[in-house]
């Protein structure tokens, strides 16, 4: 595959998300604002391009039945080092994303990037395989945080947008948007767009009904 | 004591659902949801695995990791929390490994039943969150046995309840684009809404 392909595909056409369907726990849980959704977003591509490249790098060294292990230790390193740097200058937003930094490990994204896209290509395109990946599920990620911030609290990283009624403004917050089902509905709705534009991945019902005249027909 | 661990256990299954008020184990929850047989093996699974790992991580966090924690090795000045990553996720790999062979030597009946769906589960974040929260939290290690057995029995419950809900769904009229993932997303979302109702409650 052509390197821009591997690079762009990943974006929308197999955007990890809503195509995979990879990656969906972190990508729920740390979208109430868009700080920490931004964090989380540079986390994972730092992660995926790290662990994309090392075990491409070691894939001819691998063996075969034991490389589950291999590759988890890989991710769980890279994300040590994420985990320790944010603790270091981020604390407050480390702690915002309390146990989800070290869930990237079991980010189901990284896992089967490594396992289907790095095991079998050379560094170069893994890397931007990573980098396509992790971007793909920033540009879920970021929309659903802004949504959900603008909506359930008035600001946008922390800047006001809609005056609070509290602050003698109009805007009362709504605060489902702060909840995690809002998460859902708006990753839900994000899919209907989606496919309304892409119409390729629109599922197929598992059934179909005859039509009124075929049965008239029959 | 008693109510002590039951609140616990209450409390992990509904207000502290790790499905539906935390989020975690999302992937598996929507990929292996389509029919109800499937997501009872795999609701069993998750409550033997989450039973099991919680308490070990339990032990080991409390007598290697934690700050002081090698005190009985006469080395209580070392810190080795940031190790913690790692060494969950490799004891929740080996377990689900020696679960398995174990069940395939013992129990041929229950292997073949959730066979499948174990070595998944090394990936699903919602078994490594589980033993992240316990760590976080502190509990003492009964206490950690009931939390793994309710944080289970809670993904269990959540996951059964929206496969008996998929398996309906096939038939409804759901607009084209929405089809499948897009409506799976909003069904969850609606039973997180009724699971958010839980919040505050006290046993």
């Amino acid at each position: 595959m052509p390197y821009r392909r591997t690079f762009l595909d990943p974006l929308i056409t197999t955007n990890p998300i809503t195509v995979q369907i990879l990656g969906l726990c972190s990508a729920l849980a740390v979208t109430s604002s868009l700080l920490p959704a931004l964090i989380m977003s540079t986390a994972v591509i730092a992660v995926l391009a790290f662990s994309n490249v090392t075990v491409s790098l070691m894939r001819t060294v691998i063996p075969r039945n034991i490389r589950l292990i291999l590759q988890m230790t890989l991710i769980a390193s890279a994300v040590i080092v994420v985990d320790e740097i944010l603790k270091a200058f981020a604390p407050d937003v480390s702690r915002t994303l309390s146990v989800f930094v070290g869930l990237i490990i079991t980010n189901c994204i990284v896992l089967s990037r490594v396992e289907a896209f790095a095991m079998q290509n050379d560094v170069r395109s893994s890397f931007l395989d990573g980098i396509g990946n992790g971007l793909g599920y920033s540009l879920i990620l970021i929309p659903v945080a802004s949504v959900r911030e603008i909506f359930g609290s008035g600001t946008l990283l922390g800047y006001p947008l809609l005056p609070l009624v509290s602050e003698g403004g109009w805007y009362t917050p709504n605060e489902l948007f702060l909840l995690s089902p809002s998460a859902f509905f708006i990753i839900g709705l994000l899919i209907w767009w989606i496919r309304a534009r892409h119409s390729e991945q629109v599922e197929q019902p598992g059934y179909t009904l005859h039509s009124q005249e075929d049965q008239e027909v029959a | 004591m008693t109510v002590d661990l039951l609140n616990i256990v209450l409390r992990a299954m509904f207000v502290e659902n790790l499905a539906l008020a935390f989020l975690l184990g999302m992937c598996t929850y929507i990929a292996v949801s389509k029919r109800v047989e499937t997501a009872i093996g795999l609701g069993v699974a998750v409550i033997v695995v989450q039973t099991i790992t919680v308490p070990v991580n339990n032990l080991i966090n409390r007598y290697l990791l934690m700050p002081g924690a090698l005190e009985w090795a006469g080395l209580g000045a070392m810190d080795l929390s940031y190790l913690r990553l790692v060494v969950f996720i490799g004891v929740i790999a080996a377990m689900i490994q020696i679960l398995e062979l174990t069940l395939a030597r013992f129990f041929p009946a229950l292997h073949h039943a959730l066979g499948i769906y174990l070595p998944l589960l090394t990936v699903n974040c919602a078994i490594l969150g589980a033993s992240l929260f316990m760590a976080q939290r502190d509990y003492v290690f009964v206490e950690s046995v009931a939390y793994g057995f309710g944080v289970g029995a809670g993904w269990a419950l959540a996951i059964v309840v929206f496969a008996a809900i998929r398996e309906r769904l096939r038939y409804s009229d759901v607009p084209e684009d929405l089809q499948g993932l897009g409506m799976a997303f909003i069904v969850t979302g609606l039973l997180a809404l009724g699971f958010v109702g839980f919040t505050g409650l006290e046993f």
